[in-house]
């Protein structure tokens, strides 16, 4: 169902020239495709400085006692890779990429609501990146509480809290000003005839992930002031000796920072749920299903924060109502991995690139996920609070779940970004390393973890090295499997075959449309089905 | 052009609007003059979410706004007061 | 509420300037939310220590304040009246108007946190680290959640000025005035938040 659009007037975003010249032309530019390949090159290349200071951490954890590092680096590397890793690459990364890229086209329109809005979202993006890797080279030394800056500590550490904290709050005003852009862009900017029940799914994932982001990011916004003026002043929020609270902090900053992972993990369920029924050529199983419980899961995952908390001190009230909802907040979730696998049932499956990583995204979040009801249930998280159990539970769900997702959305929509395509077998193939690197690093931790070896410790007692050289070796498979992925993508762009308008037979609106697209992305208006998943 | 078919507020229903809220701000200080506990913030909360609900509906002109506007607004006030409740079940119950 | 607009072509969409501005208003309430959350948690845990400091305050700067806020409240909507019937004149008068009562409200403010500096009462000081518990925290939010209203005033004030430049040159008119009923609602946002706060902070005597 592919459209050829022979125009000469087709002139591709890519090539367009506009009032700025040359690279002004990219960071000047309004179009929201172009600002989503900002955000794709500047969140690669932000990733990849993050999954290098993890590899350093790695080396560091082959041998207990010292080995690469001094343990005050060692805090200063956990902490960075953190705050890298989670204030800009996974809360923007699918979002700012490819619901920048694809929102619009899934419902019909030329950009977003506010387009020099999403411009400068994205140079203070930019901005707080520069300040958060600054804190790296400030004389006080490197943040060094962990990203999660809990009080006390992070109010009387001498390093370069305020900085960091600073940083955090501008990328946070990213975040909700893309939030916010994107829902009036879902709103009043549908193409004529398309109800909020003919979207096709990953937008209604992104509207689920912006009210995310518009509604939770102020909170530890205030909450991140409030640590500064902790620092400044004393003002005795947090601090026991003036009255105050640490767990206060806490409370304040995962009111935030728990539905802040739902702004990770929801749109990459989007991005699944695209992939899987086009390459199973048949409709999603139970779409109203699946957009309720995207609404659903933002709503309820406002109510479980303290699920993080279990060990801190709070009431056991608290404890137990925070794990009742946190079940709660399992179901949708799971409703939404029934849904996927029914909609394999019977379809007719291509195994390409875009569709393994769906799979193996689909393996490893039921790993993340499960365990995650381990850490909801309060009796065993008592166990494993603060191990290495944690590390490997949040890493399946976010690098085994939303990164899983990102390689599979960018594999997905890499012939329509670039109008080339990339080497199939070496996409599978770097998916098939990836995957094994990704357990083979990530699974002893769960293991160890549960034996007692805490998170957050450059020294452990030696008989849980065999973990550690176990998850160095996979942390190095993953590594090179990552060059592998890149570099075959980065060949694709620039000396792939040209790829069609619609190579995958997808039914939604961006493959009716030349790859690339144009500038306005539709030359009529697009023709709106009832069912964005039908395929003949 | 603009879809709006806008009601505009009358300038009598601002003044009575102000009169109203100016009236219910000296009774929120006649009430909290009174030593009634627990109940002098429950009363002074109760005022200032009237005089609250005053300036959204008519000088934010929310009463004449889209159903979806005033259900989302109601929501966020939800979301916040759920908020803080949930929280209080940790610090209520703290031995 | 789909739109039913041609959207491929260029047009104004007053809808959406109004949804955004709302959206903003929800971000600004759970970030004053934050803090209206902390006051709530410790006015909880030291009832007497509160009581006791807002004695310090002047109830009467803050019943000015408060109706200060009302009233400029009234006359920002007075002005957005106005501009829908063509009254431009009405509008810029009221426009200023509520900037000067935003400007009365600030020097207020002056006097009253002045007051407190003069007696070495303020974030940071040795008397402030003197105060105990209740009593500390309690100024500490005080400072804190006045303060950062008193930005947003000024953010306010910003946007009802350049409104006033917009209607002075035309660009304000009875069938195009979004920019002005956006600056409106933040207006008022600032009032919505007084109305909280003023009770919270000086009527707890």
């Amino acid at each position: 169902m592919s459209k050829e659009v022979e125009s000469e007037k087709h002139v591709s975003y890519l090539d367009y020239q506009g009032k700025y010249k040359g690279i002004f032309g990219w960071i000047f530019s309004t179009d929201h495709k172009r600002i989503a390949l900002l955000y794709l090159y500047s969140i690669v290349t932000f990733f990849f400085v993050g999954a290098i200071l993890g590899l350093v951490m790695r080396f560091e954890l082959v041998a207990p006692g010292e080995t690469i590092v001094k343990p005050q680096t060692y805090n200063g590397l956990f902490t960075v890779h953190g705050v890298i890793m989670i204030f800009m690459v996974v809360i923007p990364g699918l979002s700012a990429i490819f619901g920048n890229f694809l929102l619009p086209l899934h419902i019909g329109a030329k950009d977003v609501a506010f387009p020099k809005l999403n411009r400068f979202s994205w140079w203070i993006f930019i901005a707080g990146s520069i300040m958060a890797i600054l804190t790296q080279f400030l004389r006080q030394g490197p943040p060094d509480t962990g990203w999660t800056f809990y009080a006390p500590y992070s109010t009387s550490t001498g390093t370069s809290v305020i900085l960091a904290t600073s940083a955090a709050f501008v990328l946070g005003f990213s975040s909700i000003l893309t939030g916010l852009n994107f829902i009036v862009t879902i709103h009043r900017m549908r193409a004529p005839g398309m109800k909020f029940f003919n979207m096709p799914l990953f937008p209604w994932s992104i509207y689920a992930a912006s009210w995310i982001q518009l509604l939770a990011t102020p909170v530890v916004g205030i909450t991140l002031i409030m640590l500064i003026f902790e620092r400044l002043f004393g003002i005795g929020f947090f601090n026991p000796e003036l009255g105050g609270d640490p767990l206060l902090f806490q409370h304040l900053f995962w009111i935030y920072s728990h539905p802040a992972v739902y702004i990770m993990i929801l749109p990459a369920m989007g991005v699944i749920t695209e992939i899987i029924p086009t390459f199973c050529q048949q409709k999603v199983y139970g779409y109203k299903a699946i957009a309720i419980s995207s609404l659903a899961i933002a709503g309820v995952g406002f109510l479980v924060w303290g699920h993080h908390m279990y060990t801190s001190g709070m009431s056991e009230q608290a404890r137990w109502f925070f794990s009742l909802l946190t079940f709660i907040v399992a179901v949708p979730s799971a409703i939404k991995v029934f849904n996927w696998i029914f909609t394999m049932y019977n379809g007719s499956i291509d195994l390409k690139p875009p569709f393994l990583y769906a799979l193996f995204f689909i393996f490893l979040f039921i790993i993340g996920g499960t365990t995650g009801l381990i850490l909801g249930s309060v009796a065993t998280n008592i166990q494993v609070h603060d191990t290495a159990f944690i590390v490997a539970h949040f890493h399946y769900i976010i690098f085994g779940g939303m990164g899983f997702a990102f390689f599979a959305a960018i594999h997905f929509w890499f012939p329509k970004f670039y109008g080339t395509m990339y080497n199939i077998k070496q996409a599978n193939f770097g998916a098939i390393l990836l995957f094994i690197g990704f357990n083979l690093l990530y699974f002893p931790q769960f293991i160890i973890g549960y034996q007692g070896m805490p998170r957050r410790y450059y020294d452990y007692l030696p008989h849980f090295q065999w973990a550690q050289v176990l998850s160095t070796v996979g942390g190095v498979v993953l590594f090179i499997a990552l060059i592998v992925m890149v570099t075959n993508l980065v060949k694709g762009a620039k000396r792939g075959a040209p790829a069609p308008a619609n190579p995958w037979n997808g039914s939604t609106l961006e493959w009716t449309i030349p790859s690339p697209p144009s500038l306005e992305n539709f030359d009529t208006d697009p023709v709106v089905k009832k069912n964005p998943y039908e395929y003949n | 052009m603009s879809e709006n078919t806008h009601h505009i507020t009358p300038y009598r229903t601002l003044g009575i609007i102000l009169l109203i809220l100016l009236s219910l701000t000296f009774v929120t200080i006649e009430i909290t003059s009174i030593h009634l506990g627990a109940l002098t913030v429950t009363a002074a909360l109760l005022i200032a979410g009237v005089k609250g609900f005053l300036v959204l509906s008519y000088f934010m002109h929310l009463k004449h706004e889209s159903l979806l506007l005033r259900i989302l607004v109601a929501l966020v006030f939800v979301l916040f007061v759920l908020i803080v409740l949930i929280t209080f079940i940790d610090y209520a119950y703290r031995t | 509420m789909s739109n039913h607009e041609n959207h491929t072509h260029v047009h104004r969409d007053d809808e959406a300037q109004k949804l955004g501005m709302w959206l903003f208003i929800f971000t600004e309430l759970l970030l004053f939310g934050g803090l209206f959350l902390v006051y709530s948690i410790f006015r909880m845990q030291y009832p007497e220590n509160f009581h006791e400091s807002s004695l310090e305050l002047s109830v009467t700067l803050g019943v000015t304040n408060t109706v200060i806020l009302l009233v400029s409240s009234m006359s920002v909507a007075i002005s957005l009246t106005a501009v829908q019937k063509n009254n431009y004149k009405l509008a810029k008068w009221m426009l200023l108007l509520t900037v000067a009562l935003a400007l009365a409200f600030m020097v207020n403010k002056y006097f009253e946190w002045g007051a407190k500096f003069h007696h070495g009462l303020y974030p940071g000081s040795e008397l402030m680290h003197l105060l105990d518990r209740g009593h500390h925290l309690y100024f500490g939010l005080y400072f804190f959640m006045t303060g950062l209203h008193a930005l947003h005033i000024i953010i306010g004030v910003i946007l009802l000025l350049i409104s006033y430049v917009k209607i002075q040159k035309g660009k304000i008119q009875s069938d195009n005035f979004m920019h002005l009923e956006n600056a409106a609602l933040y207006w008022h946002l600032v009032d919505l938040i007084w109305i909280f706060l003023f009770p919270l902070l000086y009527l707890i005597s």
